[in-house]
């Protein structure tokens, strides 16, 4: 399987500076280059970039396409204006997750999706089957975009010494078309998937080596260092941040994970809906909860949660926070426990390990 | 890649310093650039009766758990609690302060099967 893995258009570059690669949903992605510890620390104290050119981009462009993206997912699209980006979650008519994605709406006919590498060739198949009765175009363009995201405190800074476009204009979940970056026309958002202030850059494939090498030449001064996936998934753990496959999935619905504020139960029909108002009505029995470990130990995703010998529960993303410099968890909880305070126990290696259900998220940036 | 003369090895990637019938045992070099930032090291209990391959500790990185094996039969005799708190000392000073727990063994000659530090440089190579 190894060879069919694919290559973003930056490999050679992290192979050259000496990254760890791992396959990731079906990509060739670096894990760490210096070490996960020192890269989420920049991320927070300075300036991390990241290739994350594995996202897949879904563009649907036509007369229906709003009608369309709006019968696809959770929250409403129709309540965004131009240029502005929504996060959802994608249903199925059970209320599982088919992915959570952002839709980033370029003019009234036109949206990119963008959407979980691992996920991306399902989505387009799932997108494509519903477009059949809409006036619709749906392109898969993942091959076409990098994207590269610069995130944390400094991240407006650095990027700003790239562009005659006033960044600071840009407000979070805004997107702007045709921003030059040192020449190279972007598309930019204040969005990420850190818990800090941060943009991502959208280019085309053939670009982005130029764009990385010149963002990293102009942010070494002030810290700008490459972050790999390792780091990645500690900052959007520690920022409560779902991950799908985790917090999300087919048999996870958008109301455990407890995303109902994404959730649009009252707008016109859409995939999932019966099924999530039921559910709404009838109490859900589990929730998404976070835990700090009391006990030593380390909570893995899978690891079962007990109280008083009595499973209640499955940890679903579970590691050592870094910032914090703690061991907590995400875990699926029975729906009674889901109250800071509770006390359980998470099994280790066949031991109960003494935890604390807290609130989430774990980490929030100083404003 | 750091791999002392004096000390043997095992294809697991621990080593092991011979001091009379006692084996302190800790990680190469290579486990633990491959491992990453350790975070938490679990240490057996001292006065375990352990055979060669039994679960003798655990040590996990940001991203993995790793299981380390007694590379001989033997009694936890000394723990290094220092990894408690200190868990990354296993990248900073993997052949020193990194050292995880000493077995005492009846017959210290078990030792002699262990790879010589030639045998186990040859061995990563073949991984790389």
């Amino acid at each position: 399987m190894q060879d069919q893995e694919k290559k973003t258009p930056l490999y050679d570059l992290h192979v050259a500076s000496g990254a760890k690669m791992i396959g990731f949903g079906g990509w060739l992605m670096p894990v760490q280059y210096t070490g996960i510890l020192e890269e989420h620390a920049a991320v927070r104290t300075k300036a991390g970039l990241f290739d994350v050119s594995h996202m897949g981009d879904i563009k649907i462009t036509g007369q229906q396409a709003e009608e369309m993206i709006n019968f696809l997912i959770t929250n409403d699209v129709t309540k965004t204006a131009v240029n502005q980006i929504l996060y959802s979650p994608m249903c199925y008519p059970t209320g599982g997750v088919v992915d959570d994605l952002l839709v980033y709406r370029l003019a009234l006919d036109e949206y990119i999706l963008v959407v979980n590498a691992a996920n991306s060739d399902k989505d387009f198949a799932w997108i494509s089957e519903q477009a059949k009765n809409y006036h619709v175009q749906v392109k898969n363009i993942s091959d076409k975009v990098a994207q590269l995201a610069i995130q944390g405190p400094r991240a407006e800074q650095i990027l700003q010494k790239l562009t005659l476009t006033k960044l600071s204009g840009i407000r979070y979940y805004w997107l702007q078309r045709d921003v030059s970056i040192n020449g190279i026309s972007c598309l930019l958002s204040r969005t990420g998937y850190t818990g800090e202030d941060g943009f991502e850059i959208y280019c085309n494939a053939g670009d982005a080596v130029g764009l990385w090498k010149a963002l990293l030449e102009i942010g070494k001064p002030d810290g700008l260092v490459s972050v790999g996936l390792g780091a990645r998934d500690t900052l959007r753990f520690e920022a409560g941040l779902p991950l799908y496959g985790h917090e999300l999935s087919e048999t996870i619905s958008p109301l455990e994970a407890g995303l109902d504020k994404f959730i649009k139960l009252d707008k016109k029909s859409f995939i999932g809906q019966e099924a999530l108002r039921e559910a709404v009505n009838n109490g859900i029995t589990r929730k998404l909860v976070g835990i700090e470990m009391v006990g030593k130990g380390i909570a893995r995703a899978g690891y079962v949660c007990q109280q008083f010998g009595r499973p209640v529960g499955l940890v679903t993303s579970g590691s050592y926070a870094p910032t914090l410099d703690k061991n907590f968890a995400l875990a699926l909880l029975e729906g009674d426990l889901a109250m800071a305070g509770i006390r359980l126990d998470v099994e280790i290696r066949d031991k109960p390990v003494e935890a604390i259900v807290v609130k989430k998220p774990f980490y929030v940036r100083g404003k | 890649m750091n791999i002392p003369e004096n000390l043997r090895y095992t294809k697991d990637h621990e080593w092991v310093r011979l001091e009379g019938n006692k084996a302190v045992v800790g990680i190469t070099d290579f486990a633990q650039n491959e491992l990453g930032d350790v975070v938490f090291v679990e240490l057996p209990v001292i006065g375990k009766k352990l055979a060669a391959h039994d679960n003798l500790a655990v040590i996990e990185s940001v991203k993995a758990v790793s299981d380390i094996f007694a590379p001989v039969v033997g009694t936890v005799s000394k723990v290094n609690e220092v990894l408690t708190d200190s868990p990354e000392t296993v990248n900073q000073d993997p052949y020193g302060g990194g050292w995880i727990a000493e077995l005492e063994m009846a017959d210290s000659s078990a030792v002699d099967g262990l790879l010589s530090a030639a045998e186990y440089e040859a061995l990563i190579k073949e991984k790389a």
